[in-house]
């Protein structure tokens, strides 16, 4: 009887390796989701940064379904652990990689070399390699509309900015939020304050409080975590504009708008193009054009004339019929920065290490 | 000069240094047992980690605060267990302790992002609190700091004029005799680490209940290596701690605060401002200490073997 069920057993088995592999390829022709796998240089839990490349992640599995497959992998240094983590990902069989942080250009060249197969968006950096595609996001184009936002709200024309490091992208940011400021209420000043980190929870409060000692209304930041500096301004009573991720939860009422990014339209946009086989490489400027970037939701105190103001300069910036920097523009020290018809190049924005006039703050000398 | 400005330099002082004071204080009694604890940074996480847990279920920042209390306490727990039972170097089982922190509370961690909890806001001690000066930089902050009032005094008490303290001190410096002397050293070294770290732990939900009202991962930032380096600083003495904490606290303090008012100095020099006095400071201390020689305690870092 034993040896029958054995037997038995043993037929069965056969059978069924004979089918499993028509089976299995059966499967696959039907459809075969296209596998994402995104690298995050930070922990996703910071309700800041890679919060939001995050969100930008579900949106593409909520958006496009059964269509697509993804893995990601957080706290990834930009260095040899990168490359370890992009060959596990294709391995996995991952044919779309989303490089979201500056330092991975290097690494993901050399990943991309070894497989040319497979498709790579690198964030902020150009590269001539064939399946990388690259993309920048002009995050000073909401910072400018929040500026405006600022600069109607503030009554003593003092606006605080609590600054991570002092870096051409920060700087961007920050000059463009002053001018944004300045356009609606020339008396605007911008106060910055350098934390040097990119999270620290008690350095963080520490510089908003010290801004809100020197009679500042209205504070804005670019730290990758949003929490402990938007409760401080609830709690202070300032009005407080977020960066990366909308927390508005955490300042119900002081909370104005925030900088934000909308990552998800543009990862979807582009797994769309892979799986429809016409991706190419080059390079997409997320900006308010795409709507890549946008403003986050207001808050209760932004009145609705406001509301319509934003509007109108979101569209003046989104067709380009007004740049954000336009010459002639000079820095604060009165050297002149973009000539009266000379248009900004990613050169020019890249170099950005000066302030405009009107913004209080140390920011080691230009040498250009 | 600005008073408003050194006031709130200086009370600013207080409230950032409270965190890294937590951790100095508890690291003091460990280290006075003989054991030295590198794990803080990541005790402090899962400290900051388990308060938020709890004070978010529960609603309540104090169970919170007990939370983090018992979360640190386990942790020092581990790290009792491998130094004093199995004898593990001292220096391996701190790191270790730091990596696992940070990996635990990071996994856990992830279910409280963005939670709201109940945070404990500054409340002004009546007539202390009027004070000019000293009122608005002492008495005029969150439950927590003070507590740290109470707790050092209580601390530099129980070191020096009890029983139990000068049974931790004794099996710190020479255990041998300690134990000759009828004192079981591993019960002593087990409290001394466990209730240490406990207090780290409370550090760690400082930050994260007081400071940042919220859970974001790393957010110790270094501080209990900064912690450890207080210890050595403070000669091995709670109330010199406080001072060292509210030392570094205000050094971090002013820094901003000088931004702040318009100072056009280097944001890179003046970030560097913290660490540059606590390396003067120790050199300072160092020396002093060489002169007096009041070093560290002699078993410090040797694990203690009864039958040898």
């Amino acid at each position: 009887m034993n040896k029958f069920i054995f037997l038995a057993a043993a037929f069965i088995a056969w059978g069924l390796q004979l089918f499993y592999p028509t089976v299995s390829l059966a499967v696959e022709q039907k459809s075969q989701p296209l596998k994402i796998g995104f690298l995050y240089v930070g922990p996703i839990a910071d309700n800041g940064w890679n919060y939001a490349q995050e969100l930008g992640r579900q949106y593409v599995e909520k958006s496009l379904g059964n269509k697509v497959e993804t893995i990601f992998a957080e706290n990834i240094g930009e260095n040899a652990e990168a490359e370890r983590v992009m060959e596990k990902m294709i391995a996995q069989g991952a044919k779309l990689i989303f490089a979201t942080s500056f330092g991975y250009l290097e690494p993901v060249e050399r990943v991309a070399k070894r497989h040319p197969d497979i498709i790579f968006m690198q964030l902020s950096r150009t590269t001539d390699i064939k399946n990388i595609g690259n993309y920048f996001y002009w995050q000073y184009e909401p910072f400018y509309l929040s500026g405006i936002v600022a600069g109607r709200m503030t009554k003593s024309n003092k606006i605080g900015f609590v600054a991570s490091h002092p870096i051409p992208p920060i700087v961007q940011s920050i000059n463009a939020f002053a001018l944004g400021a300045q356009s609606v209420n020339p008396k605007a000043k911008v106060k910055v304050v350098w934390t040097n980190t990119w999270v620290d929870p008690p350095i963080e409060v520490e510089a908003a409080k010290g801004l809100i000692d020197t009679g500042i209304d209205v504070l804005a930041f670019d730290q990758s975590d949003s929490q402990s500096i938007v409760k401080t301004a609830e709690d202070n009573n300032v009005y407080i504009i977020g960066c990366y991720s909308d927390v508005h939860q955490f300042a119900p009422k002081r909370w104005l708008t925030g900088a934000c990014c909308n990552w998800g339209l543009f990862y979807a946009k582009v797994a769309q193009a892979v799986i429809n086989h016409n991706w190419k490489p080059g390079v997409t400027h997320c900006s308010l054009k795409n709507d890549y970037v946008k403003l986050a939701s207001f808050g209760p105190a932004v009145s609705p004339t406001i509301k319509k103001e934003i509007a109108v300069a979101k569209n003046k910036i989104a067709n380009e019929t007004v740049s954000i920097f336009h010459g002639p523009l000079k820095d604060r020290e009165g050297k002149m920065r973009l000539a009266k018809d000379q248009k900004p190049d990613l050169k020019w924005l890249a170099e950005m290490n000066w302030f405009v006039p009107g913004v209080e703050g140390s920011l080691s000398k230009g040498n250009k | 000069m600005a008073d408003p400005f050194i006031v709130a330099v200086l009370a600013g002082a207080v409230r950032s240094g409270t965190a890294v004071l937590y951790a100095a204080a508890g690291e003091v009694i460990t280290e006075r047992s003989g054991i030295i604890n590198l794990g803080l940074e990541g005790i402090m996480l899962v400290g900051a980690v388990s308060g938020i847990a709890i004070a978010s279920i529960t609603g309540s920042p104090f169970i919170g605060i007990s939370a983090a209390f018992v979360g640190g306490g386990l942790l020092g727990l581990v790290h009792a267990i491998l130094s004093i039972r199995f004898q593990a170097n001292q220096i391996a089982s701190g790191i270790v302790l730091t990596i696992l922190g940070g990996g635990l509370s990071a996994f856990f961690g992830i279910a409280y992002v963005g939670k709201q909890i109940n945070s404990f806001s500054a409340v002004k001690i009546p007539f202390l609190g009027d004070i000019p000066f000293i009122g608005s930089i002492f008495f005029n902050h969150d439950i927590m700091v003070y507590g740290t009032y109470i707790l050092i005094p209580l601390l530099a008490f129980l070191l020096y004029k009890t029983k139990l303290g000068l049974a931790i001190r004794a099996v710190g410096e020479d255990p041998d005799s300690a134990s000759a002397a009828g004192i079981r050293v591993s019960h002593v070294r087990y409290f001394a680490t466990i209730f240490g770290a406990a207090l780290a732990g409370m550090g760690g939900a400082y930050l994260s209940l007081v400071y940042a009202q919220g859970w974001i991962e790393n957010m110790t930032a270094g501080r209990g290596l900064i912690a450890v380096g207080l210890v050595l600083f403070a000669g091995w003495d709670p109330l010199k701690a406080m001072f060292g904490a509210y030392l570094f606290g205000g050094a971090q303090s002013l820094e901003l605060r000088l931004q702040a008012i318009g100072t056009d100095i280097s944001p890179y020099i003046l970030g560097m401002i913290p660490y540059l006095l606590i390396i003067i400071v120790f050199t300072i201390g160092t020396i002093r200490q060489r002169k007096v020689n009041t070093g560290s305690p002699t078993a410090l870092g040797l694990p203690y073997n009864p039958n040898k």
